[in-house]
């Protein structure tokens, strides 16, 4: 089981990587998908298969595939690609790569000074997330309800087609 | 049957999807996939939160993961919105066209 999780988690990191370099969002998008769902079998192998379901269904099947139907929309064809690999030139992405590199470095020199623990106590399955979210998170699932119905209203108006 | 990875192994891939996150929302231009960055770097943090209440085998992790994942749809949706609005009135989707306000 643990060599199941480095093997997600080295699946993971080098989907993330391959989708901010594409020049196709269609691609990106792809690898997208295939880091969320390495990201779900890490949840499942540390004892949570609730959010391993949910990262599955919500983040990779909802979230995902709106960001696909909207790329379609949108229709971008060939020259977009075109103009994206214009846009990623080496002088572009030395600069904040070499200070994302630092930032990671400095977090990892953070999390090896730290050592020797084990990452899971238990399963934590469903039922006891519903008597947390029943019980004293219920203030905090009312508020995610409102900040939806916001979300919903927004994107429906700004949706909309204007008339100019 | 649980993996009995050492916890800072878990947290280091979480800083690295972070990284990773933030590199793609610095270096890209095209606001689709700044939009991408910004929900590879929600994901690493709901990683991090997950890990941490799996260490202690307790729920507020998953909770705090199941809010994070309300958050990013909210968030996507309107982005999307405004994605959309930015290509009808613009024609391109580069982030540096939306650069005057009016009046």
């Amino acid at each position: 089981m643990n060599l199941f999780f480095y093997i997600s988690a080295f699946v993971a990191a080098v989907s993330t990587f391959m989708v901010i370099t594409r020049t196709n969002a269609v691609h990106a998008l792809l690898y997208l998908i295939v880091s969320l769902l390495a990201v779900a079998f890490i949840f499942f192998s540390l004892g949570a298969p609730f959010v391993a379901a949910l990262e599955v269904i919500i983040y990779a099947g909802a979230i995902m595939v709106l960001f696909v139907f909207v790329i379609m929309m949108l229709n971008l064809g060939a020259q977009a690609a075109e103009q994206e690999s214009q846009w990623l030139s080496p002088g572009t992405w030395i600069g904040p790569s070499i200070l994302t590199v630092v930032l990671a470095a400095e977090l990892i020199y953070l999390f090896v000074a730290d050592q020797a623990r084990t990452s899971a106590a238990g399963v934590v399955g469903p039922r006891q997330i519903g008597f947390a979210l029943f019980g004293p998170y219920v203030l905090g699932v009312e508020l995610a309800s409102m900040l939806l119905l916001a979300g919903l209203i927004g994107a429906y108006h700004l949706g909309r087609p204007h008339k100019h | 049957m649980i993996a009995s990875v050492p916890m800072e192994h878990c947290l280091i891939f979480a800083a690295v999807l972070f990284a990773l996150g933030l590199a793609g929302v610095i270096v890209r231009r095209n606001i689709v996939f700044m939009l991408m960055g910004v929900e590879v770097m929600l994901n690493a943090v709901g990683v991090a939160f997950v890990v941490a209440g799996a260490r202690w085998g307790q729920v507020d992790g998953q909770v705090m993961f199941i809010f994070i994942l309300t958050m990013a749809a909210a968030e996507v949706s309107v982005g999307l919105a405004l994605v959309l609005q930015l290509y009808h009135r613009f024609r391109t989707l580069d982030a540096d066209a939306a650069s005057r306000m009016r009046g």
